[in-house]
């Protein structure tokens, strides 16, 4: 476990509780519903103060739809998303009203993917990232011009790009500039949606490495949303792993990584390429197609791919346990099956 | 050794835009074997798909090809025997029939996007009959017509080939009604519909998940064991690059920095932007939470293109003077790597 997590045991920031999230399919000049995408499906998970909880998995599998159900950019079908505001007060982000929220807004922020359409073209940096103060309250233009200029230097940025336009800047300053934004108002929660995906490797790295050091200096806590594994491993304490809008498996990161309990994770985690020549990898161990959300197979949604699967996966579906403290999973078999990348 | 298929050689493209002229290739050289995978890395702007785009001769205007070669060992139509001939692809007039008979019959294309590549009203199985009737010559080598119905059967095949499950079915699918894999899985029939020699491959995986795109990747292995073809693998992901290559070709800013065996450039590069590249990918069986290393600064903007060797500033190993004033030239270092860096220069001067 690393440094920042043996302090003292940190209390949830975030309890998310059998989340959510139906899209109706509509058809026909009425609209009338002819079915129903479950994009998240009973999503349950804490994310504790400081930590970085990465939450992983393939297109469609729900981890953006969870992420904005939080941010309550999408609205949840049903469950309860406890958080902790500032003062210890513990409130259901998903049953507020969008007037309650308000004050909420500045302790959660988001940190988008596109650098390039995440900022307002026709906006100097000082307006991007100035913006949120205005709207939280402060008034007084100099005031943010401190803050402003406070916050690019956080990023690493010079105070005096404050009146340049987004144009001007390369991709990876672009998500810095995203980042300052996000950072503007003290959040306490970020929830980051895949803020590395759209960079250069060289560039990558930089951000990865100023997320890091921004959490350690402002106690941030982070909900990192991505499909990239090896970014993922980098950067959280924990990770989340989705499969077509459910949580199959969630464990401290070195646990997941060298001893995952689905299937699934020992899968998606042997598709990555390994950048070293010498150690090519054979065959091909996940065939087919993620099932669509919208008609997901019988009993475990995961057993049509699945090379352990049995009679009882056809059937039943599997509940998320809690096999070994702190690692939770949703197999029938996780007690049972050794894929460890060795056992492999 | 065997004569190359494809060698590119001093190639440089330019754009005259109204703010200048940017050198998007400069003086590119790299040779493509007969069934074998070059891959290029690179990162965004270091002219790796102007590079590619210029052998088929489709540099967009105002764009055009200022300098260099582009030879290619001629097609089965003209092989006469050993020596078939070299044709200079740079040189053919862009929209002639000699360089559309070349395009998609001996050289293919699997191009980035899936979804922007085929035409969203016309099914995938009319696009790819449409280019097997263009080029028949590659199925009937009497010269004989091929008509509709056998094109469309070799389509099925090819989609069968390419592990598309029903394709008699899929064969009338129009591209917006298959997943992000099945496209790109058509891609590759089509690309491969006319047998060509050499592939081109252009960051054909980027835009689908991780088991896809291992699915993918073991795909293009098997054909090209299959058949022999040539490939030019163009990546970013070091991943992938490591998976697939035989020989890589590292470019920056438009130059190529470091060329070499696939096992080379991983455990034996000497280039220092090649080794910052491999040091600050973070690896799926690093420690976690700790710094990575970084290469500073940013890449130059394209009309302020450093003097000297375009590294240079941002290069942890910089020799004063000499790297901001003189330009490095490719060097061989033996045993088929080459680097274009004064480090290594020095010694062999």
């Amino acid at each position: 476990m690393t440094a920042h997590m043996s302090g003292a045991p940190s209390k949830p920031l975030l309890q998310v509780r059998n989340l959510q999230k139906i899209f109706p399919v509509t058809a026909g000049v009425f609209r009338k519903t002819v079915g129903e995408v479950r994009a998240v499906d009973d999503v349950t998970f804490d994310v504790h103060e400081g930590e970085t909880l990465g939450l992983v998995g393939e297109s469609g599998c729900g981890k953006t739809t969870t992420s904005r159900c939080i941010l309550r950019a999408i609205e949840p079908t049903s469950g309860q998303i406890w958080f902790r505001r500032m003062h210890g007060e513990i409130v259901d982000l998903a049953s507020m009203s969008r007037e309650q929220l308000r004050p909420l807004r500045a302790e959660i922020q988001l940190i988008f993917q596109d650098p390039f359409g995440s900022l307002n073209p026709r906006m100097t940096l000082f307006d991007n990232v100035g913006e949120p103060l205005l709207v939280n309250g402060m008034a007084n233009r100099n005031a943010r011009m401190d803050r402003v200029a406070e916050l690019l230097g956080l990023v690493g940025l010079r105070a005096e790009f404050m009146h340049r336009f987004p144009h001007a800047f390369s991709g990876g300053q672009r998500q810095r500039i995203g980042i300052a934004r996000a950072l503007s108002t003290n959040p306490r929660l970020v929830v980051a949606d895949e803020p590395v995906s759209a960079l250069d490797v060289s560039v990558q790295a930089q951000v990865l490495n100023l997320l890091l050091e921004l959490q350690e200096r402002l106690r941030l806590t982070f909900l990192f949303v991505a499909h990239d594994l090896s970014v993922v491993r980098h950067i959280s304490d924990r990770v989340a792993v989705m499969y077509v809008g459910q949580l199959v498996e969630l464990a401290p990161t070195n646990t997941l990584f060298t001893r995952p309990r689905h299937p699934y994770t020992a899968a998606l985690m042997r598709a990555v390429p390994v950048p070293d020549p010498r150690i090519r990898v054979g065959e091909v161990t996940l065939k087919g197609e993620v099932p669509s959300p919208a008609n997901p197979p019988s009993g475990c949604y995961f057993h049509p791919r699945c090379s352990f699967a049995q009679e009882r996966c056809r059937q039943e579906t599997p509940a998320l346990r809690e096999p070994a403290p702190g690692h939770f999973v949703r197999c029938h078999f996780a007690d049972q099956l050794d894929l460890t990348p060795e056992a492999l | 050794m065997t004569a190359p298929l494809l060698s590119v050689r001093d190639l440089h493209v330019t754009f005259g835009l109204p703010e200048g002229v940017v050198k998007a290739v400069d003086g590119v050289s790299f040779d493509v074997l007969p069934g074998r995978v070059m891959g290029i890395v690179g990162e965004s702007g270091c002219g790796k798909s102007v590079t590619m785009r210029a052998i088929l001769q489709l540099v967009d205007e105002p764009g055009r090809i200022d300098k260099g070669e582009v030879l290619f060992r001629g097609g089965a139509q003209h092989a006469g025997g050993q020596d078939a001939a070299i044709i200079d692809l740079a040189k053919l007039p862009r929209h002639g029939a000699q360089m559309r008979a070349i395009r998609g019959a001996e050289i293919g294309l699997i191009p980035q996007e899936p979804m922007a590549a085929f035409s969203p009203v016309h099914t995938i199985g009319h696009q790819i009959i449409e280019a097997i009737q263009l080029h028949q010559f590659k199925w009937r080598a009497d010269g004989g017509k091929l008509s509709k119905h056998d094109a469309r059967d070799i389509v099925v095949d090819l989609f069968r080939d390419v592990g598309i499950s029903m394709p008699e079915q899929r064969v009338d699918a129009y591209s917006w009604q298959m997943s992000g894999g099945l496209r790109q899985r058509a891609m590759i029939a089509m690309a491969l519909s006319c047998k060509p020699r050499l592939l081109i491959a252009d960051e054909p995986t980027t835009a689908i998940d991780v088991t896809t795109q291992a699915q993918v990747l073991a795909l293009l292995r098997e054909l090209q064991r299959k058949h022999g073809t040539a490939i030019i693998f163009i990546t970013h992901d070091l991943g992938v690059i490591a998976q697939m290559a035989n020989d890589v070709t590292v470019m920056y800013l438009g130059r190529v920095v470091e060329q070499g065996a696939v096992d080379t450039i991983f455990h034996a590069a000497k280039h220092p932007y090649t080794r910052a590249l491999l040091r600050s990918i973070p690896s799926i069986a690093a420690k976690t939470r700790v710094a990575l290393p970084t290469i500073s600064g940013t890449l130059p903007h394209p009309f302020n293109r450093p003097t000297g060797c375009p590294y240079h500033p941002r290069c942890d190993e910089v020799i004063a003077i000499t790297c901001s004033k003189q330009v490095p030239s490719l060097q061989p270092l033996g045993d088929g790597q080459s680097v274009s860096c004064f480090l290594y220069q020095a010694k062999t001067d």
